[in-house]
């Protein structure tokens, strides 16, 4: 019973994580908090990524001077690559983001996003 | 050199792309090159399409000549990335190498006077790669990938003029929804990569045997790429971003818009297409949802003043009619007879709007921005007696406003007839919304033409003239592809629209990877 929790731990974070960051997104004004919980989601979509990679007592999947018993026993090398990929876009991302939020605050004079309301009807 | 072409879509506007910031300082240079790189890029466009509609779906595989690793108990599966490119592929290619070309060369004039223009073609470039990379990459990860680079590229041009605050207001909803949509994809996949080790969508479709993990899968797939699209309910983020984006952007966003689209088209037909009885459920979804964006659309549009946000919710309502023709062919695609009857029709309707509405549409946008371009005001209550000044941009409008509204020579009409006549025969209800949603569009654009080209001359814009001469080009190529496209639809939907539909629905050739497999 208390293997079963540890195993799967990491997808119970993921589903917090992702409850955290929809709720962040959806119900906080500060648009730097907005910003914030994108990152969560990231984060969490990431953690997905890598726990659907890991393997208990497996191997790097790297070939050169693997050990012997790495052989049929290595981790599959996709999800990090995907991992790795998603974590630098996702740097972009909120790299754009927080410069639109500062834009914002410089002709808004502020950053709640009840009041950034210009364009609408 | 030929076999290369769908690497070189990519390859040439990414070449452009990180070549132009070279020419800080000189924006002309930056224009032309931006032009010549995009010129370049329709040119290998408008081969791929020869190429595909000749010899059937390509491959290219990166980093090999053959897309499978063959283990030695005799299992293949593909392992590199691999770029699939059928014809609906090829068709949604063609659309966004066309109006990268008129996007560019409208820009040459109608940005002239802003700085940093050499980041604006940069980024121009950048969102037709994301594009291009969009729809014709075979891969589920690559898809993920190239959504992101169009969502960054696309919300950074919103963002432009960023002396205004509108549009880093407009910039940043945009880059909140593709963020967040992005994300959802790229959980969607990680559920079905853990389920099935692979992300190519060929060998995917082949495996999936619709578990309860699958239809959470479909499920985020189908509504973040819907809230891509915007469509109904998660429209919001269209009208600010397309009114706050430069003209010249306006028709290469709209294909980034229409991407998510094909994407759409492309998880319910291609990744999820062997599951045969739910499919008729997310098709009446579909068609719901088509109807409501349609109508919701519209009826937003009647009450703006904004001349740029009025047609933006016109841009809502007519995606409306995309998923509606295609979802009707969805909701029959297990059901022979019918999809003989009428359903090939509705996906054909539906296919051969995104074109029309990709020309029309820009074609609008375009002469809104003459219109600011010449006024400094989108409000239409400032605006009158304009037709005279400007007698190409009025003509432009009109033919662009008759299309939207679907009036016969134009091509609005080919492909709502069919849109109507076929959904007809699925429910008369839907084509009945789709008829009045028309007669709203037309209603909308009478006023806007009353109240910015009739009337008397206002004061304010006694000594404005015509536009310059590129954006006149753009925009007078644009109505001349409107009326061609009206006058004869038979060839465009033979050459273009049809081996697209059949490209859809032939899920045996595209999963053998084209015959390689």
């Amino acid at each position: 019973m208390n293997n079963v929790v540890l195993v799967n731990l990491p997808f119970v974070v993921v589903a917090l994580l992702l409850a955290v960051g929809f709720y962040t997104i959806g119900f906080k004004r500060n648009l730097i908090k907005v910003v914030i919980g994108i990152e969560i989601l990231e984060g969490a979509v990431n953690l997905f990524l890598i726990a659907l990679g890991y393997v208990k007592g497996a191997y790097a999947p790297i070939y050169t001077m693997a050990p012997p018993q790495a052989e049929n026993n290595m981790v599959l090398p996709t999800p990090q690559a995907l991992t790795l990929t998603s974590i630098v876009i996702g740097v972009a991302v909120s790299a754009l983001m927080l410069a639109f939020a500062v834009n914002i605050y410089r002709h808004y004079g502020t950053l709640d996003v009840t009041k950034v309301r210009r364009l609408r009807g | 050199m030929i076999e290369h072409l769908p690497a070189l879509m990519i390859a040439v506007p990414l070449f452009g792309a990180f070549t132009t910031p070279l020419l800080k300082g000189k924006p002309r240079a930056a224009a032309l090159w931006a032009l010549a790189i995009t010129a370049v890029t329709l040119g290998l466009g408008t081969l791929l399409v020869r190429e595909v509609t000749a010899g059937g779906t390509m491959i290219y595989v990166f980093g090999a000549d053959s897309p499978g690793l063959v283990l030695p108990s005799g299992y293949r599966v593909p392992v590199r990335i691999i770029f699939e490119v059928d014809a609906m592929g090829a068709f949604m290619a063609l659309s966004a190498v066309l109006m990268s070309f008129i996007g560019a060369m409208y820009s040459y004039s109608h940005v002239e006077r802003e700085s940093g223009l050499e980041k604006y073609y940069s980024l121009l470039l950048l969102l037709e790669v994301g594009i291009l990379g969009m729809v014709l990459t075979g891969d589920l990860f690559n898809l993920f990938v190239f959504l992101e680079i169009a969502g960054i590229a696309g919300s950074a041009l919103v963002g432009f003029r960023n002396y205004r605050g509108e549009a880093s207001e407009a910039g940043i909803k945009y880059l909140i929804v593709s963020a967040v949509a992005s994300l959802m994809v790229l959980f969607s996949i990680g559920l079905l990569y853990g389920q099935y080790g692979n992300l190519n969508i060929a060998y995917l479709s082949r495996q999936i045997g619709f578990n309860t993990v699958d239809m959470i899968a479909l499920g985020i797939l189908f509504a973040s790429f819907a809230m891509k699209c915007g469509s109904v309910p998660t429209h919001h983020w269209v009208p600010d971003a397309y009114t706050e984006v430069p003209a010249g952007i306006n028709p290469t966003l709209l294909v980034a818009t229409y991407a998510s689209l094909y994407a759409l088209f492309r998880v319910s037909f291609s990744l999820f297409g062997e599951i045969t009885l739910s499919m008729s459920s997310v098709g009446w979804i579909m068609s719901i949802l088509g109807v409501l964006t349609m109508f919701i659309g519209v009826t937003m549009a009647l009450v703006q003043k904004d001349v740029k946000r009025l047609m933006s919710y016109h841009a809502i309502s007519q995606t409306g009619y995309m998923l509606l023709g295609v979802g009707v062919g969805l909701t029959v695609l297990n059901d022979p007879a019918k999809l003989a009857a009428f359903g090939r029709d509705a996906m054909a309707g539906g296919i051969f709007h995104i074109i029309n509405h990709i020309i029309y549409k820009s074609l609008l946008l375009m002469t809104a921005g003459a219109l600011f371009y010449v006024t400094k005001t989108r409000n239409l209550n400032e605006m009158g007696g304009l037709a005279r000044k400007m007698p190409y941009t009025t003509i432009a409008f009109i033919v662009g406003a008759a299309a939207i509204s679907g009036i016969p020579p134009f091509n609005g009409f080919a492909s709502k007839f069919l849109i109507y006549e076929t959904s007809y025969q699925l429910n008369p209800l839907l084509a009945i919304f789709a008829m009045v949603t028309s007669v709203l569009t037309l209603a909308s654009f009478v006023k806007v033409f009353a109240s910015a080209f009739l009337g008397p001359p206002v004061k304010e814009y006694e000594n404005v003239g015509e536009v310059p001469k590129p954006m006149i080009a753009a925009m007078l190529i644009l109505a001349a592809l409107c009326i061609l496209f009206g006058l004869f639809p038979n060839v465009v939907l033979d050459k273009l629209v049809y081996p697209a539909v059949d490209a859809l629905l032939n899920l045996g050739g595209y999963q053998t990877w084209g015959g390689v497999l």
